[in-house]
């Protein structure tokens, strides 16, 4: 096997292995398993039924549709709060750039559920944020946040923020300082410098926070159990129940690839909107 | 020197006024930065005055001040201490944006979301100029460049020279009061440099907008500039035309960093008809004309004689000229041209440049014995 032309195959095949054994394989098995019949005691059969699949999104297409609503608001809050953090760093971090990104990833050593959890106490009826407020009469008395859907987006967006800054901070980061400088030195003010040069070249970055904001966020069900209470559930809870709890695995894997072909849907058209050729170009100067 | 404008500049009615204001000028400019415990001047008291049309280069060593001039010209940078002025104008602190200078920078900076035409569009659309007008005047500099089959690619899809060519037409379409290119023709290769010199020199002319122009590059600053400031340490060291600069350097270092020159020490010993006679070497008489009043009989000093200046022969000169003798160390045959390196005793060497004008050997062969010699107008005093 002295064969030059074999290199390259052969280089590139931890690569596949790797590919089709987490990857091909068990969305092969997700997706055959979606379409039997059964349950956990007399087995499932495979029997090609569609029906779970009009079964799923007749059922839960509320929490769905929640699911992807959730998603995107906290995306739109991790862009509203990210951007700005991301652009503060790159542009005004000086020597203290590495700190700060530090100082931004330091509560994400804590366990993931062990926060949402601590945002219960933060947000509880009588807690931290909401008690002195409702002392001072700020606040009617029934007022509550926990157990509502702004408090669930609220988790979403603390949880996954990170992922929204580092693309940007990445893409800011690397950009040519003097593109700004050629800006002003066109005419342009901030306020141009900004809409006209900076955001566009930085949109590769949104475009990635966004699918890694949205995609787990629209997936999640921790801040939904943890802080959403009985009527704010999201689809990731559905699937969880069913998996686990009702060991409907046919049911639970269509919903799975429901939301699947929903976010990729969305994301394609998102990215056909934001013009692919830029979204996927990487500009360096 | 009038210039034939193909854009009728936005200035051609103050072109008219027969002394117009300079279009640049630095008046004790300072740029001070603080470093640990201590001030460091970028730029210590610079005084320049560049004219209307002028192409003017600041040239020096990395580090010299040259580029931090310039930005303080562009409004990217304050300076510390100084006025600086565009057209009589004094914009010390104006922002950039309010500047009418425009720059081509060194990376080219062009925007990689915008294609060419958009790129040099960017300028216009903020000073809010008419659509078709914007349209016009794109496509006539594009043309200008060369590039108007470019305009609908992308930056990244051009090679460097191309790059170049759009970073010129995106500054120069504005029409500004001063064009102002840091290192323009840095990142390219010899070739293609040598091609944007002239291309760079045909445009200035067409246009007829004064160039301010940053290098480290003494042969791009002698052949484009009208006239160029030496810099050193964040100072001018000289200000003069390409052949003053060249040909009288001012101080030790110019002679220094423009071309190759030689730097023979020797001491003042008499004055005939105003001419210095200066001893160099072992005993030699070097004669140099016009010497400061401020050298007298004694003086230490240094004299500066460009390479090709100095004759090379085997019988001793008259007395009407500098003379040394010395030993040939080394030979290099380079074609058009052989290079001496002469000793000439006292530990000092000197270099000379002799044209192969005939077909004939060489003047001498390595260690003999021979006479140099140069007229007392090519070697200047250089007290430093």
């Amino acid at each position: 096997m002295r064969n030059r032309k074999l290199t390259p195959y052969v280089l590139v095949l931890p690569a596949w292995t790797w590919l089709a054994l987490f990857f091909v394989i068990p969305i092969g098995g997700m997706l055959s398993l979606s379409l039997t019949t059964g349950n956990v005691i007399t087995g499932f059969q495979q029997t090609f039924e569609v029906g779970n699949y009009v079964n799923a999104i007749g059922t839960y297409w509320e929490q769905i549709l929640r699911s992807l609503f959730y998603g995107g608001c906290a995306t739109l809050v991790c862009i509203a709060l990210g951007y700005p953090m991301a652009y503060w760093i790159a542009f005004k971090g000086g020597a203290y750039k590495t700190t700060y990104l530090l100082l931004l990833l330091l509560p994400f050593f804590v366990s993931f559920v062990l926060r949402t959890i601590s945002w219960r106490f933060f947000l509880s009826d009588n807690g931290v944020a909401l008690g002195p407020l409702k002392d001072l009469g700020l606040l009617p008395e029934g007022f509550a946040v926990l157990n509502t859907a702004p408090a669930v987006i609220l988790g979403l967006a603390y949880n996954f923020l990170p992922f929204m800054v580092l693309p940007i901070y990445a893409v800011l980061e690397r950009m040519d300082p003097h593109l700004v400088e050629a800006s002003h030195d066109l005419y342009a003010n901030r306020f141009r410098a900004f809409f006209h040069v900076i955001l566009p070249v930085s949109l590769p970055g949104v475009f990635a926070g966004v699918l890694m904001t949205f995609i787990p966020t629209s997936a999640d069900y921790v801040n939904a159990a943890v802080l959403g209470g009985t009527d704010n559930t999201m689809i990731g809870n559905v699937i969880r129940t069913q998996y686990l709890v009702n060991n409907n695995y046919p049911i639970a894997a269509s919903i799975t690839f429901v939301l699947m072909g929903l976010l990729l849907i969305g994301i394609f058209s998102y990215a056909r909107a934001l013009g692919t050729e830029r979204v996927m170009e990487v500009h360096t100067s | 020197m009038a210039s034939i404008s193909t854009t009728a500049p936005a200035t051609s009615d103050e072109g008219t006024t027969p002394s117009p204001e300079p279009a640049i000028s630095l008046e004790g400019v300072y740029k001070s930065f603080r470093s640990g415990s201590e001030t460091v001047h970028a730029v210590a008291g610079v005084d320049l005055t560049i004219e209307q049309g002028e192409f003017f280069s600041l040239l020096g060593p990395s580090g010299c001040g040259k580029t931090t001039t310039m930005r303080m010209i562009a409004g990217f940078e304050d300076p510390t201490e100084g006025t600086v002025r565009l057209g009589g104008r004094d914009v010390t602190g104006v922002a950039a944006n309010h500047r009418d200078v425009n720059m081509v920078f060194q990376s080219y900076a062009l925007f990689p979301h915008m294609n060419v035409a958009e790129n040099v569009a960017f300028g216009l659309k903020r000073k809010k100029v008419a659509k078709d007008e914007i349209k016009r005047r794109v496509t006539e500099m594009l043309d200008l460049v060369e590039l108007g089959h470019r305009a609908k690619h992308r930056p990244t899809q051009l090679s460097g020279g191309q790059q170049q060519r759009v970073a010129l037409a995106r500054a120069l379409v504005n029409q500004p009061a001063a064009l102002l290119l840091d290192e323009p023709l840095g990142a390219l290769d010899l070739k293609l440099r040598q091609a944007m010199q002239v291309e760079l020199k045909r445009i200035q002319r067409e246009v007829g907008i004064t160039f301010v122009y940053v290098t480290h590059d003494q042969g791009e600053a002698l052949t484009m500039s009208d006239r160029l400031a030496v810099m050193n340490n964040g100072g001018v060291e000289q200000l003069g035309t390409p052949a003053e600069v060249y040909e009288r350097p001012a101080t030790r270092f110019v002679a220094d960093f423009i071309g190759t020159s030689n730097l023979i020490r020797g001491v003042v010993r008499g004055d005939v008809g105003g001419v210095w006679r200066v001893e160099i070497a072992d005993g030699a008489t070097a004669l140099v004309a016009g010497s400061p009043d401020t050298v007298t009989s004694g003086t230490h000093l240094h004299l500066t004689v460009r390479p090709e200046k100095i004759r090379i022969g085997v019988d001793r000169p008259g007395d009407d000229v500098s003379a040394v003798q010395g030993v040939i160390t080394e030979t290099v045959y380079l074609g058009a041209a052989t290079h001496y390196q002469v000793d000439i005793g006292g530990g000092e060497e000197i270099t000379v440049y002799q044209q192969n004008v005939s077909d004939s050997a060489p003047v001498a062969e390595r260690g003999a014995t021979v006479w140099l010699s140069w007229p007392a107008r090519h070697s200047y005093p250089l007290l430093a």
